[in-house]
């Protein structure tokens, strides 16, 4: 299989690279890179006014196997990492059985090589608590040698200032950060929005944006007695991204992500009770937004990951408040992250895949890309300029929980290759 | 002119017009139920289902007084706990009552929002009768029909609502309806109880109900939910009394003639004493009596809409 890259724009943040660069890949390795490159038998693809990155990565999604694969299985989900423009995931360990032993990290590794011909990287998270109870510690050794790139009990958040404090000492001695799903639960018995104005209108239970920020503080403080790794995960809260801003300037080892729909949709969005605008932090106001654009701006948001959590058709076409939280995010992640931060003159191009590739493998100490002669190509095709309308019906997930259908983006994936595998975004059945 | 709406999920966004129209029609309602045969045939060859799918007494023997007084045929239930809770959803009960041909839905629900969710997914047309904390609008539609009863008019009066607004469905149409209908709205109760930014829709937000009572014309006191809240939403009952009980001699002290409504029940000596609530003050029986004319105009009203 030979494929030639022709007239694309490579943009590396890790060489700084940003110029008009041919790319010829042979068995799924750069063979050569250089201006008006030809290979008569190979197949051109005319990147003329797109994009080459490296990979994109989503540190944040839920596949839900083993246990739920009825909302989505690793191959699906795969398939839909691919479709939106990513070559890794991290997933996410609230899976039935959780996982919390190294056979669950087994599975998931060798599902994931099954899928689509290892298309797409998947690195699990490990529970930092056995079963994500909150007691006990996980064996946390054992899940990162075994391949665990994190520790969360995402979904809940980590409650015990004891364990967390425990966790953050343990997983520093191997280096892996401890991802914290900031939510103080008393305080957000029932909640099914954010706590406001709008709450109010609508009689839903609120959950306040303090309720993340305490926790945020508390992690923080923890981080730095203990001198773990501290990873904050889909941040919703300006307050928040104050305080994880002071932590870095004071050098603490703490870093965060944001979700694309938390730079998108404000708590208005849940005035028709749609059940996919109920996620889990909830969406928050204008000034929230605000000042997370500007975290983005100023590098105090590291990462822009999905949080993907499919839900099936009946499982959200209940009342709001019966409504499980989550919204699938990987299909609409490249097209809402170019349409309201580099559209938007929020972030460049270079930035974007700063926070959508090199960090988030940084954060979770995989290996750069290197795109470079004689390495495989782990890219990611994109093109910032054209325009399309999600169809959730033609999503490859195995769930279509978005409230993004029929909303008009600027800019989409064309396509990743990774592991001598190649995904087309044209080739996508109608 | 008929109502703009095939649905009545609530108050938010209701015209003034609309809100009119339905207290205009209640009064010729109100006139039947004084009648010796209480019955007009409206309704006659229309199916009313009653869902309800929390406690309710008042609610639902007034929606079922009303259907009948209109001649429809009326058939309903009420089960406890969410529908979820059964094991079928609620979309499924509903398209099952649906399938068999019925014209109007009545729902309560303890899930805010439910009967928003309900026009979407079946045919007939819905009534609100109370949605987890959102909306009450046949009750504040009531309450309203009976300060102008009472009173004479809306525009330009004082309402003072006291209790749990953070909870209550009653409190949030009140708010709707009465604004727009012209009326000044000051929300009073325990900080704790007050939901965040709650003026933004334009009420007045007060904590000391003896401050409150000089200044306004009508009080809607909310019954309080004795086990859930207390030593959470305020410490004890008897704290509550001391600061919210509205009592005779609360009422003197305010030297001002103020209707006392309630949505009920009472609580009689928490939120409400007992010589308040059986006093001259009190209109709590007529919101009984006009809740069913109320709501024979809302029936009548979107029953023969089509």
């Amino acid at each position: 299989m030979q494929i030639l890259l022709k007239g694309g724009r490579l943009i590396d943040p890790v060489t700084g690279r940003d110029e008009a660069v041919d790319l010829h890949v042979v068995h799924g390795r750069i063979e050569r890179m250089g201006q008006n490159l030809s290979a008569p038998a190979s197949q051109v693809i005319d990147l003329r006014g797109k994009y080459v990155a490296p990979g994109f990565f989503d540190m944040h999604v839920h596949f839900r196997e083993p246990g739920f694969e009825y909302k989505e299985t690793i191959e699906s989900g795969c398939a839909a990492a691919s479709a939106g423009g990513f070559t890794g995931v991290a997933c996410m360990p609230n899976t039935n059985p959780a996982i919390d032993d190294e056979s669950v990290i087994r599975f998931i590794q060798a599902r994931a090589r099954a899928a689509l011909n290892g298309l797409v990287d998947v690195h699990p998270i490990a529970a930092v608590t056995a079963g994500r109870k909150g007691e006990r510690l996980s064996p946390l050794a054992e899940l990162a040698a075994a391949g665990a790139v994190g520790f969360s009990d995402d979904g809940d958040p980590v409650g015990n200032a004891e364990i967390m404090r425990r966790a953050l000492e343990y997983s520093a001695m191997f280096d892996r950060p401890v991802i914290q799903h900031a939510q103080d639960s008393a305080m957000t018995k029932d909640a099914a929005m954010n706590e406001g104005f709008v709450a109010t209108t609508l009689g839903l239970a609120g959950w306040p944006d303090v309720a993340e920020e305490i926790m945020v503080v508390r992690d923080i403080r923890l981080a730095e007695y203990t001198g773990g790794r501290y990873h904050v995960a889909h941040v919703s809260a300006a307050s928040s991204v104050d305080h994880v801003r002071k932590a870095k300037a004071r050098g603490a080892r703490v870093s965060c992500e944001v979700t694309p729909h938390h730079f998108t949709l404000t708590d208005e969005a849940v005035r028709s009770y749609d059940t996919n605008t109920k996620m889990n932090p909830p969406l928050r106001t204008a000034a929230d937004i605000e000042a997370i654009r500007e975290g983005l701006k100023d590098g105090t948001i590291d990462a822009i990951a999905t949080d993907h959590a499919p839900h099936s058709f009946d499982e959200k076409e209940v009342e709001y408040s019966a409504a499980p939280f989550g919204i699938v995010g990987l299909e609409t992640a490249v097209g809402l992250t170019l349409t309201e931060l580099f559209r938007k003159n929020v972030l460049s191009l270079l930035e974007i895949v700063r926070k959508l590739s090199t960090n988030p493998r940084r954060i979770l100490r995989l290996p750069e890309i290197r795109i470079e002669e004689g390495e495989m190509a782990n890219l990611t095709l994109f093109d910032p300029n054209v325009e399309w309308v999600v169809d959730p019906s033609v999503f490859r997930s195995r769930s279509r929980n978005t409230p993004f259908g029929g909303r008009k983006l600027t800019g989409r994936p064309v396509g990743v290759l990774n592991n001598g595998q190649v995904y087309w975004a044209d080739e996508r059945p109608a | 002119m008929p109502l703009q709406s095939r649905h009545l999920l609530g108050l938010d966004g209701m015209k003034r017009e609309d809100i009119q129209l339905i207290l205009d029609t209640a009064v010729s309602f109100r006139e039947v139920l004084d009648r010796p045969i209480k019955k007009v045939p409206t309704l006659q060859g229309k199916t009313i289902v009653n869902m309800f799918f929390e406690n309710s007494t008042r609610t639902r023997l007034s929606f079922e007084l009303a259907e009948r007084r209109l001649s429809a045929d009326v058939l309903g239930f009420q089960s406890t706990g969410s529908s979820v809770s059964k094991g079928e959803t609620l979309k499924d009960t509903a398209r099952n009552i649906e399938a068999m041909k019925v014209d109007m839905v009545v729902m309560r629900h303890p899930a805010s929002g439910a009967t928003h969710y309900l026009s979407r997914v079946i045919e007939a047309n819905v009534v609100n009768a109370g949605d987890g904390q959102h909306e009450h609008p046949t009750q504040a539609l009531l309450d309203m029909y009976t300060i102008r009863e009472r009173v004479g008019r809306l525009e330009g009066l004082h309402v003072g609502i006291l209790g749990d607004i953070s909870h209550s469905r009653v409190a949030r149409s009140n708010i709707y309806g009465l604004l727009t209908m012209g009326a000044t709205v000051s929300v009073c109760g325990p900080a704790t109880m007050i939901p965040r930014d709650i003026e933004k829709l334009g009420v007045n937000v007060v904590h000391n109900l003896d401050e409150l009572l000089p200044t306004i014309d009508v009080l809607n006191v909310l019954r309080i939910q004795l086990e859930r809240d207390a030593g959470r939403l305020f410490p004890t009952i008897r704290e509550y009394h001391l600061s919210y009980g509205v009592t005779r001699r609360r009422l003197e002290k305010a030297g001002r003639d103020i209707t006392i409504m309630h949505p009920g029940p009472i609580n009689r000596d928490v939120e409400i004493s007992a010589d308040v609530a059986d006093s001259e003050h009190s209109v709590i029986l007529q919101q009984v009596l006009n809740g069913v004319a109320v709501r024979m105009a809302v029936l009548y009203l979107l029953g023969t809409r089509n």
